[in-house]
């Protein structure tokens, strides 16, 4: 299994408005098979920094390595779920998930094992030869998480995953998710504007501060899981992170009424 | 029979009912020169005449089968459809590569656009008297007329349709390391398919208004051929009988390309996004 070392990274985007520091000097190390999500409101890098580990954009300056080896672009052992699920429409759900696995060179017979399996597992398996239209959102993304799982992903990047999701639904995910982390042993970068969702799932949350991103505190959640949301413990954390994230905030919050009034 | 269907067939029956017996009443009570306006019930008549054999069977003839089908009509309506069929293929055929190029590439783009740009508001039309001199008389200048008409509207959308796949499946189909060409045979040209198909049904659309106007000109026969030659006798029945047949033959047409787009379109009808 592998860890994410993130080493001295900065990342600037030039614009027609001037230069905005995204994310400044960000050092990080992720230990295999940890849990850990980025936390902070909007415009805080979280997404940027998740997309840098995905290999999708690269740092101004710095690194960043997974495992050994330095990321310089996209790759299937750094698997990723979006937040609008990305699932192909033009191709069921079987097709989808074994996509990853045909691009890989697999041959026919362990693709169509290995699709059985997470179809099983997460559920899927009436809805296998059923299109991505004629799913819920809950359903979708589980798709997309079993897209990701074919491929033995040693790391799972998830960018606000659960973020479309009604409240039930989104529960029952994560608790589903957690099953999956323990049985697979995935390394997992989980972004979210939720405390609670932090808390509940997180072996580790890092908050992070408002433009430029920096992390702000890196929090540890010892709770034994499964995790009561309505613990005294969980609320106390809650508390802690909410003070934390609410700063941020505000800072967002001034800073969009003085380019709002700057205008 | 069920009710609702009867009463959808009266509703859309109405009007055409109505409009061909007034037809066969100004006809038939001699206001109208049947030279200009012959009555419904002589084209009717007409154009059995023109789908029936010419002579009666006879074992010399061949096959019944073959007897069955050497009416005019049938004669002419397979050549102008095998027309439209044959220039929209090579339309098509020429478009597609290129659309999917100039989509994908924008050295290319910028390579092709402006020559494209300045040819494509000539109305194929315009390229009669030049496929004659070309290509002379019969089946190429048709062929060539057609392709032309094809040849825009499904290369336009091709290209729209590729610059519009939605950035998020590119980058999962980066993330599960998806070569540049699996990318584009798996990801790009799937998504592309809903604008491909539109551009190839107002292709074809196109493709079957050119044939009529290339046979009235370059061939002799099909339909389009067939009303104008009818028109050097004054046989207004036969011209109207031709005119309903090119009117049945875009229908079918349009109609085969409808299920077409529904049968690749299945995963897209009522999609979100």
């Amino acid at each position: 299994m592998t860890g994410i070392h993130i080493e001295a990274v900065n990342k600037v985007f030039t614009g027609a408005g001037g230069d905005v520091v995204a994310l400044k000097d960000i050092n990080l190390t992720i230990g295999s098979g940890e849990f850990v999500c980025l936390l902070g409101p909007s415009g805080c890098g979280k997404s940027t920094l998740l997309n840098a580990i995905a290999g999708f954009s690269h740092p101004t300056s710095g690194r960043i390595l997974a495992g050994t080896t330095p990321v310089s672009k996209p790759g299937p052992e750094r698997g990723m779920v979006f937040q609008e699920y990305a699932l192909f429409p033009w191709m069921s759900i079987e097709q989808n998930i074994a996509f990853g696995l045909e691009i890989a060179g697999r041959p026919a017979a362990a693709i169509r094992e290995r699709v059985d399996v997470l179809l099983n597992m997460l559920g899927l398996h009436d809805f296998r030869a059923r299109f991505p239209k004629d799913l819920s959102g809950g359903m979708r993304q589980r798709v997309a998480i079993a897209r990701v799982l074919a491929l033995d992903s040693p790391i799972m990047l998830m960018d606000e995953p659960f973020g479309a999701l009604d409240a039930l639904t989104r529960r029952n995910l994560q608790d589903e998710l957690l099953k999956i982390w323990k049985q697979f042993g995935t390394t997992i970068v989980f972004v979210t504007h939720s405390i609670e969702e932090s808390i509940y799932l997180a072996d580790r949350t890092i908050v992070m501060t408002y433009r430029p991103g920096t992390i702000k505190r890196d929090v540890r959640i010892a709770l034994p899981r499964p995790r009561d949301p309505s613990a005294p413990e969980f609320n106390r954390l809650k508390r802690e992170l909410g003070e934390l994230v609410m700063e941020e905030q505000q800072r967002h919050h001034q800073a969009e009424m003085a380019a709002t009034t700057a205008d | 029979m069920n009710l609702s269907l009867l009463k959808k067939l009266l509703h859309g029956g109405i009007v055409p009912l109505v409009a061909l017996v007034l037809w066969q009443l100004l006809s038939a009570g001699g206001l109208i020169n049947p030279q200009i306006l012959p009555s419904p019930l002589a084209v009717l008549h007409k154009w059995i005449a023109y789908l029936a054999p010419a002579e009666a069977y006879t074992p010399q003839l061949g096959s019944y089968a073959r007897w069955l089908v050497s009416g005019e009509l049938l004669h002419d309506t397979y050549s102008s459809i095998s027309r439209v069929l044959g220039g929209f293929l090579i339309g098509a055929a020429l478009a597609l590569p290129l659309g999917l190029l100039m989509g994908a590439n924008q050295t290319v783009y910028k390579l092709f656009n402006p020559l494209l740009q300045v040819l494509r508001p000539i109305p194929p039309i315009a390229y009669i008297p030049l496929s004659i001199l070309w290509f002379g008389l019969g089946n190429p200048p048709a062929l060539f007329l057609i392709s032309i008409g094809s040849f825009f509207p499904i290369l336009m959308n091709t290209i729209a349709g590729v610059r519009q796949v939605d950035g998020i499946y590119i980058r999962a189909a980066r993330n599960l390391g998806a070569s540049q060409m699996t990318m584009f045979r798996r990801v790009i040209l799937p998504a592309a398919t809903p604008y491909i198909l539109t551009g190839a049904r107002i292709a074809m659309g196109t493709a079957f208004i050119v044939v009529i106007v290339a046979e009235m000109i370059a061939v002799n026969d099909g339909l389009g051929f067939r009303i104008l030659e009818a028109r050097e006798y004054m046989w207004s029945d036969k011209i109207i009988a031709g005119m309903l047949t090119i009117g049945m033959c875009g229908l079918a047409i349009d109609m085969a390309m409808s299920a077409l787009n529904n049968h690749l379109l299945s995963w897209h009808r009522g999609l979100e996004h």
